[in-house]
């Protein structure tokens, strides 16, 4: 199957070593040769010393999940040399460091072994221990650049744009590069099958994290306060939102800033924080994960009952409590969606690239403003910490952002009386004002029971008529999240159901099940409340898979409670064991069931 | 809590303020707390403190977290918006508000369960990121709400109106928070307004995080002989270590020029006001940490509560100085100065390739 710009190969490494830009060098000279191109970084919730794998697929047809099989290993990790070895497909290769014999258990006979001596060539060309570790990645970079036949033009300028201001480390990455190139040219039958040719596929396409995609949405929706405390997987997207904040966000003249981020003491302060912002009128969000979200319920039912927008990106990780913080996930999609004590729903949206971070993340803000709510970005570690290849980004300068209804004070000029929480609209939907703008604005925001003029209650009526119109508020909503996206086939006899960042599998899925003769439908769900859509596509297919990444079937009794669907209609496919999904899981467990089999 | 709409009758005659509003125009709705409680009085102060600050209603933010002391924002200032969020919390949303609209007046009412049990996290980083914002701890040694706990102010050996004794040290949230580096720490009796009123009007001009602890005590919980926190008990040991008067800079223009520097005796707030002591001990430096720690140390040695501005610092830096964030609020910054357009987006998308 593997062939000239479709294969898969992988690093294991130690972390804390350097070997994250040499693999991050290595995707984007394939990106730069114009081929589509994935990573998927599996990594230790670790600082230094711990294994680490990188995998890299390259597909001509721009197939983007996570790999079947791996043609390549370069086996860099002795204390994981196991594994790696067994990891590689028949017939595929293993690159080892050749500085040390290979012990004779790690032999197979169906794997070619390419030895080259990376720490050999390393000390007896560089100079001091750490220069020495750092620079074995650029000697293994030079190596696969010969086995796959990377263009090394594209590489070396790739070197020059990373070092143009730093002549040495230049100098020494590009002897690097050319000792490992070299050693294989010399040695082995170069390039291998698997190997690289030029296309012209990535023309419009751009290699983006989701974190950073989410952040830059943040800046361009004009979001003003973010507030945060550093959990994994999200911490990366309140980082680029200070670099980005940095960059775009500082007076040209003073200096000064037109954002406020603050590192709070832990997330319920930064829920907190961001409420408050949201009540004072500012686009204000927090990112943060799982054990995070948790933290955050008790603020998450006062923003939802006191009717205050603020947008939540969660970034999930495998759970419960710290669970594998360095693991992907689909855990969180129930505690979300009903996140807080007592009736409660949200809106939540969820991405399934980086591409969707960026447009959601505006999306959430609007939908923030306009509904006075909390919205959440239902993200997770595979779309917010891996490098995408994805549709360049663009921006409408004719947009507008949403504020909502908010009444200036001209508009209470005109009001006799203002009510906070009157429906006068029929949408469920009342007026509010921003704190400052005038005496006949103010209004007190609580938790506890209040009537429609935001007074304090405790009568039946008062709290149910206010609690009734939330929830149709709410539930209004659902034609305003991004509807699902639904593929149909001719004669699909199936129909998939699936949410955010297993889509790549899941259209993978698709053409693979189509070549087994099986047609399927898909409809990838985007938003919550589920749109009417949603039910329909699950009412027109006599069963349909529900495929997800969480032990519970989480996405299936949401459609259940949601559209009143029976469970039974629904097959779950469920994969949770931390890794992104692959397109192998769902047709095999598609086919099983198809075959009568168990699931 | 409970509110009661008070009748909307003024008197003609009532002094008003260079506004033109009286007192009434700073009160809110009837208190609803027991006859007699502390925190009424300090409501009744801090609607004083406003009226002759002269600070428009609507520019004042009422934050609160839960508690009797939460309730009370309730009954001042009907014409500020007012948010009375969740137990403990209330810095988190004063410093969200705060960060997005930095030209409101906030105030932040709050109690000793909120703030030193449920909530010590969230008042302890609060101080460190110094807020701007008057923080008024109405501190009374007792859960009301839940009827009679102790709390975490409570001192060894009080007892309880049931007459259990309370074995666990208190936490001060005075030395606490000169101990975090606070910038202005105060302490007042909801007895004493005319004590309690310059404090707090310099607490609200100060440039950061104002902390007032006011003794408040509890009239249904903890007024009975035996607890540190009644009426008799602080009449008898509150001794007035650093009293202030404060003296607003138009209705004294020469004040700076007497709050000279290192006088320590009168000192000049972010406006150019000016707080001047009436009567210290004659080695007390209010400007100096470890004097007024020391101060404070042998006075709960001789079984005192000092009271007064204990510490200041007029330098203060607030959250917004140390961000340096432009000095319009956020809130009011127009759409097309945050957004970078799409020709800077492409310039940056080359950056990903």
């Amino acid at each position: 199957m593997s062939g000239v710009n479709d294969f898969a190969f992988k690093m294991a490494t130690v972390n804390g070593t350097g070997s994250a830009s040499a693999n991050g060098l290595l995707m984007q000279a394939i990106f730069r040769m114009g081929i589509p191109v994935s990573g998927k970084n599996i990594f230790p919730s670790n600082i230094q010393g711990l294994p680490t794998w990188y995998e890299i697929r390259v597909n001509r047809d721009g197939y983007m999940a996570r790999p079947e099989q791996i043609d390549l290993v370069v086996a860099l990790n002795t204390g994981t040399y196991e594994r790696d070895v067994a990891a590689v497909r028949a017939g595929g290769y293993l690159v080892y460091d050749s500085s040390w014999p290979l012990d004779r258990s790690l032999i197979r006979d169906d794997v070619q072994y390419l030895g080259v001596p990376f720490g050999q060539l390393c000390v007896e060309n560089f100079e001091g221990d750490r220069p020495r570790t750092l620079l074995r990645n650029i000697v293994y970079t030079g190596t696969l650049a010969a086995l796959f036949d990377i263009d090394m033009d594209v590489v070396g300028e790739m070197l020059r744009e990373k070092f143009s201001k730093k002549k040495a480390l230049l100098d020494a990455n590009f002897r690097a590069i050319q000792l490992g190139h070299d050693y294989a040219m010399k040695h082995f039958d170069c390039p291998l099958p698997i190997r690289l040719e030029r296309m012209d596929a990535t023309r419009d396409s751009i290699v983006i994290d989701g974190n950073t995609a989410a952040a830059l949405g943040c800046v361009f929706a004009g979001a003003t306060v973010g507030a945060w405390y550093p959990i994994t997987p999200s911490t990366s997207l309140m980082e680029a939102y200070r670099t980005f904040g940095e960059r775009y966000r500082r007076d040209p003249d003073s200096g000064q800033r037109r954002y406020a981020m603050i590192q709070a003491e832990d997330e319920l302060a930064a829920a907190g924080m961001v409420i408050g912002a949201g009540w004072a009128g500012a686009r204000a969000f927090t990112s943060t994960a799982g054990p995070g979200i948790s933290l955050m319920e008790e603020f998450i039912g006062l923003a939802y009952y006191g009717e205050v927008p603020c947008v939540f990106f969660d970034v999930q990780r495998t759970g419960p409590s710290t669970g594998m913080p360095t693991r992907t996930q689909q855990g969180d999609l129930m505690a979300i969606a009903y996140a807080s004590h007592g009736d409660t729903k949200h809106i939540a949206l969820y991405p399934c690239s980086p591409a969707e971070c960026f447009t959601m993340a505006r999306d959430a803000f609007d939908l923030a403003e306009r509904y006075q709510t909390p919205v959440f970005v239902v993200s997770d570690l595979d779309i917010g910490m891996n490098d995408w290849m994805v549709p360049r980004f663009s921006w409408d300068d004719a947009y507008v952002p949403d504020r909502g209804k908010v009444l200036s004070a001209a508009d209470l000029e005109n009001v006799k009386k203002f009510a906070r929480y009157t429906d006068v609209d029929g949408d469920g939907i009342p007026y509010r004002t921003l704190p400052g703008v005038g005496p006949k604005g103010a209004y007190f925001t609580r938790g506890s029971g209040h009537d429609k003029n935001a007074a304090y209650t405790e009568d039946s009526d008062a709290y149910l008529e206010l609690v009734d119109r939330i929830a149709r508020k709410i539930q209004g909503a659902a034609s305003a999240v991004p509807a699902p996206e639904v593929f149909r086939q001719e004669g699909a006899s199936v129909g998939l159901v699936a949410l955010g960042g297993t889509h790549g599998a899941l259209r993978e899925a698709l053409d693979l099940l189509r070549a087994q003769g099986i047609g399927a439908d898909y409809m990838r769900i985007r938003g919550f409340p589920f749109a009417a859509e949603v039910a329909d596509f699950l009412n027109e297919h006599e069963f349909v898979f529900v495929v997800e990444q969480n032990r519970d079937a989480q996405l299936r009794a949401m459609l259940a409670i949601e559209t009143g669907v029976p469970r039974d209609h629904m097959i779950p496919v469920l994969d949770y064991g931390g890794l992104p999904l692959t397109a192998g899981r769902v047709v095999g467990a598609v086919t099983a069931h198809l075959e009568g089999a168990a699931v | 809590m409970t509110s009661i709409v008070k009748p909307p009758v003024k008197h003609p005659s009532l002094p008003r303020n260079a506004l033109g509003l009286t007192r009434r125009d700073y009160e809110g709705a009837m208190s609803t707390l027991c006859a007699g409680c502390g925190h009424d009085s300090i409501t009744a102060a801090i609607v004083q403190a406003f009226w002759e600050l002269d600070v428009p209603p609507h520019r004042a933010a009422k934050m609160s977290g839960i508690g009797c002391s939460s309730k009370t924002t309730a009954y001042f200032m009907k014409q500020s918006h007012g948010f009375n969020g969740v137990h403990g919390r209330m810095p988190a949303l004063t410093t969200g508000a705060n960060a997005a609209n930095r030209d409101l007046v906030y105030i932040g009412i709050s109690g000793d369960g909120d703030s030193l049990s449920i909530g010590l996290g969230q008042f302890v980083h609060a101080i460190r990121r110094n807020v701007n914002m008057l923080y008024v701890l109405e501190n009374n040694g007792v859960y009301g709400l839940t009827k009679g706990q102790f709390s975490a102010s409570a001192d060894i050996g009080s007892t309880s109106k049931k007459g259990d004794e309370n074995e666990f040290p208190p936490i001060d949230p005075v030395l606490l928070a000169l101990s975090l580096g606070a910038t202005f720490v105060a302490r007042g009796f909801s007895g004493d307004k005319a004590q309690l009123v310059p404090m707090l009007k310099a607490g609200l001009l100060h440039n950061g995080f104002g902390f007032i602890d006011i003794i408040s005590p509890c009239v249904s919980f903890n007024d009975h002989v035996g607890s540190t926190k009644s009426y008799r008990y602080t009449r008898e040991h509150y001794q007035e270590l650093a009293p202030v008067d404060f003296v607003p800079l138009r209705k004294e223009i020469t004040a700076p020029a007497e709050a000279g520097a290192g006088d320590a005796m009168s000192v000049a707030m972010h406006d150019g006001s000016v707080v001047r002591f009436r009567k210290t001990p004659e080695d007390y430096n209010p400007r100096d940490r470890d004097v007024a720690y020391r101060h404070l140390r042998d006075h709960q040695r001789r079984g005192e509560i000092p009271t007064g501005l204990i510490y200041i610092n007029e330098r203060s830096q607030d959250l917004h100085t140390l961000n340096k964030t432009v000095a319009r609020p956020l809130v009011e910054l127009p759409y097309e100065e945050l957004c970078p357009g799409n020709a800077a987006l492409q310039e940056l998308m080359e950056e990903y390739r």
